[in-house]
């Protein structure tokens, strides 16, 4: 090659840079080219995302509008961002009165501080951590959210809305139906019969009932049973009718793993003296778990999906304060932009929770093909 | 307006499980609104245009949203106690009858099974609205009656479909359909070029040329082709309540016949020398007491939202940018079905 004659004169500098070069060479020729057919395969494709981008970027940046009052505004053939941005406060907060928005804030930013400080393995503290954001966050977020006692001005919960109730619904759905669904699902192994069959009976019947009539019957059934007058939060009603479909999901999850622990587990844990319960918490539940990590986070990803739902019981969660705003007369015409605006911020949340479960899946495998044990 | 036929059997079948009377006694939902200090108002899910929706900062804005205004204006003295309650259709009837709402002021159509078969109760109609025709201005149609052979844009599932059905076999004329299942899928493939028709209620087809590129190269044809009268439901409960959105709503459209103004009302009360603006506004006799209103309701009523032209205007007409033509809902008067009965 001509690089090598025309680089014979200056070789410190040359030889990093041609190796590298080499090393890229060797894999495209491994990878994209290994055959012509793979070759015209990669051609094609990478063609038709240059297509793709190329014909979207106009209309996604170039071209679009990003400030305005109105779709009045968005004069220009692209999108109109304008819209998306000039609501973000309400896409954000819901109809969160704007002077306590701070509080908001700050239970989001406790919140990522503290996954943070459980996910990245360098910091230390994760039992305590894991303590706290257990224990003692959901009942500092739900006073500063609330409010109404120690100070904070109460916020009634019509008035949360937007992502801020997506994440609340998702994450205390999450959250709670976890040891609900632990519990279930070892009460639906367990040789006592009246758990057993409680926990049985429970699982059926809320997996049997699509989620919508659950939150329909919460909305429309329960205020002929409750004394007149007596009005039930939605929010409380929607998370209840959330944890307990959710649970009853986990529990069958659960299950499965605890059937793919090896009997000889049990078997050793008996003969080390051990009882009942330290024999689920020590032994078996950390190994059900583990096999099971993929199936709690399909099924997290699905419940924060399901979070759109809410809208049965009047609650304006992201996507319906999103396809409300698009109705208001002022920005009639808006609806393909706040669309794809909702679709990027579910499809990160999903993303995120989806890559954190395979990097806990790699870390678990490796550390437990270090320690020789069962796979 | 129209929505998918299951739906409304599922609702309907739901009210009618559930038909029991949520409040006994005869004052109970007035009663109950006066001790809870606000009126519970049913709206949309803030996605029908010009009648309920947010705006930027978050307030519902509307028509059927400043009759709920008016409504607690006229009964409590002021307008802004009142508490939005977004329905999706399915849960509407049903959230009535079990008492969480006051009364449902969204576009539910009045029908003779709903009025017979929920225990429910219309308090009047606010607009009378109906199916028509969207086509391009291009193409130069001016009637219904030149569509014959056309591709026509619809909403798949609901009554629209058997509406448009009817016409065109009424008058030997065929068509295409091309079904969609949302406004805004309709709106693209009319914009596409894919159909050459769009047809829906009035309102919806005026927002839906709100939202085209460029508005002004969409006509709506002069033909309606079916009856969609949307008003204030009420449950069976309360005649009183129900009197009192009927005379709100009623007043409201006397007001705009007898020149009434949000700008004016304050000054007619003290100086007109007409009889029946002086006992709407309660400058003579008792009318307000016997409805047990105070004695300026219609004042403070009308000078919270204006009166019924004022709200058509500001959420649906010229002055909004859905520009949806008065039609039907023009007062007697100028040719239209508005009619209020005499103040006496």
């Amino acid at each position: 090659m001509s690089t090598r004659i025309s680089t014979a004169g200056q070789p410190f500098q040359a030889a990093p840079q041609h190796a590298w070069f080499r090393r890229l060479m060797a894999w495209a020729r491994g990878n994209l080219f290994p055959t012509p057919f793979d070759a015209a395969l990669n051609l094609v494709i990478v063609a038709l995302f240059a297509w793709l981008v190329a014909s979207m970027l106009p209309w996604a940046l170039l071209d679009a509008t990003w400030s305005g009052g109105s779709r009045a505004d968005c004069t220009g053939t692209g999108a109109c961002w304008a819209f998306v941005l000039s609501r973000l406060d309400q896409f954000i907060y819901g109809f969160y009165p704007a002077a306590e928005r701070w509080r908001v804030n700050l239970a989001g930013t406790v919140l990522i501080l503290g996954l943070a400080a459980l996910l990245i393995r360098a910091v230390p503290g994760k039992r305590v951590t894991g303590l706290l954001m257990l224990l003692v966050y959901p009942p500092f977020a739900f006073w500063l959210l609330k409010g109404g006692f120690l100070g904070l001005t109460g916020v009634q919960t019509d008035r949360w809305g937007g992502l801020m109730l997506t994440l609340v619904v998702g994450v205390s759905g999450i959250v709670l139906s976890f040891p609900i669904g632990v519990a279930l699902a070892l009460g639906r192994r367990s040789d006592l019969p009246v758990f057993h069959g409680l926990s049985v009976l429970f699982i059926e019947l809320w997996r049997g009932l699509p989620m919508v009539t659950v939150l329909f019957m919460a909305i429309v059934m329960l205020p002929y049973f409750l004394p007149a007058g007596m009005k039930l939060d939605s929010l409380g009603l929607a998370i209840a009718g959330i944890v307990m479909f959710q649970s009853a999901c986990l529990a069958e999850i659960v299950k499965g793993g605890l059937q793919a622990v090896p009997k000889g587990q049990y078997e050793a844990a008996k003969a080390l003296g051990f009882g009942y319960w330290r024999t689920s918490v020590y032994i078996v539940l950390p190994q059900a778990i583990r096999i099971v990590i993929p199936g709690l986070v399909n099924n997290s990803i699905a419940l924060l999906k399901d979070t759109t739902l809410v809208m049965v019981v009047g609650l304006f969660d992201l996507l319906n304060i999103v396809a409300a705003g698009s109705s208001d007369p002022r920005w009639l015409g808006s609806a393909t932009e706040g669309y794809i605006f909702v679709g990027l911020v579910f499809w990160t949340l999903c993303f995120a929770m989806s890559r954190y479960s395979h990097r806990l899946e790699h870390s678990l495998r490796s550390r437990r093909q270090r320690l020789g044990g069962v796979s | 307006m129209r929505h998918r036929v299951g739906e409304i059997v599922c609702a309907a079948a739901m009210a009618a499980l559930l038909a029991v009377p949520a409040a006994a006694g005869s004052n109970g939902t007035v009663d109950a609104i006066k001790k809870r200090g606000e009126v519970v108002c049913g709206v949309s899910t803030g996605q029908s245009t010009g009648m309920s929706t947010l705006d930027n900062k978050g307030d519902w804005q509307g028509f059927e949203v400043d009759f709920c205004r008016a409504l607690a204006a006229a009964l409590l003295g002021d307008a802004t106690k009142v508490k939005f309650a977004p329905l999706e259709f399915k849960v509407a009837f049903a959230s009535l009858q079990s008492g969480a709402v006051d009364l449902l002021a969204r576009t539910a159509t009045w029908t003779f099974s709903r009025d017979a078969e929920l225990n429910l109760d219309w308090a009047g109609i606010y607009i009378y609205d109906g199916q028509g025709f969207m086509v391009a201005k291009k193409l130069n149609v001016s009637s219904a009656k030149e569509l014959d052979g056309a591709t026509i844009c619809l909403t798949g599932g609901s009554t629209t479909e058997l509406n448009l059905a009817d016409y065109f076999r009424t008058n030997g004329m065929s068509y295409t359909p091309i079904v969609g299942n949302a406004r805004e899928q309709n709106q693209q493939n009319l914009e596409a070029g894919r159909c050459d028709v769009y047809t829906n209620e009035l309102g919806g087809l005026a927002s839906s040329r709100t939202a085209m590129k460029n508005p002004d190269d969409w006509v709506l044809l002069p033909e309606v082709i079916s009856k969609e009268p949307t008003g204030p439901v009420v449950r069976q409960d309360d005649p009183r309540f129900r009197d009192i959105v009927y005379w709100t709503l009623a007043t409201l459209i006397a007001a705009e016949e007898l020149g009434i103004k949000q700008a004016n009302v304050r000054e007619m009360a003290s100086s007109s020398d007409n009889p029946e603006v002086k006992r709407i506004l309660g400058t003579t006799g008792e009318f307000g007491a016997m409805l047990g209103l105070s004695k300026d309701w219609a004042v403070r009523m009308i000078e919270a939202t204006g009166n019924y032209g004022e709200i058509f205007d500001r959420n649906l007409g010229q002055g909004s940018p859905v520009k949806l033509a008065r039609g039907l809902n023009r007062l007697w008067t100028d040719g239209g079905l508005l009619y209020a009965p005499p103040f006496r």
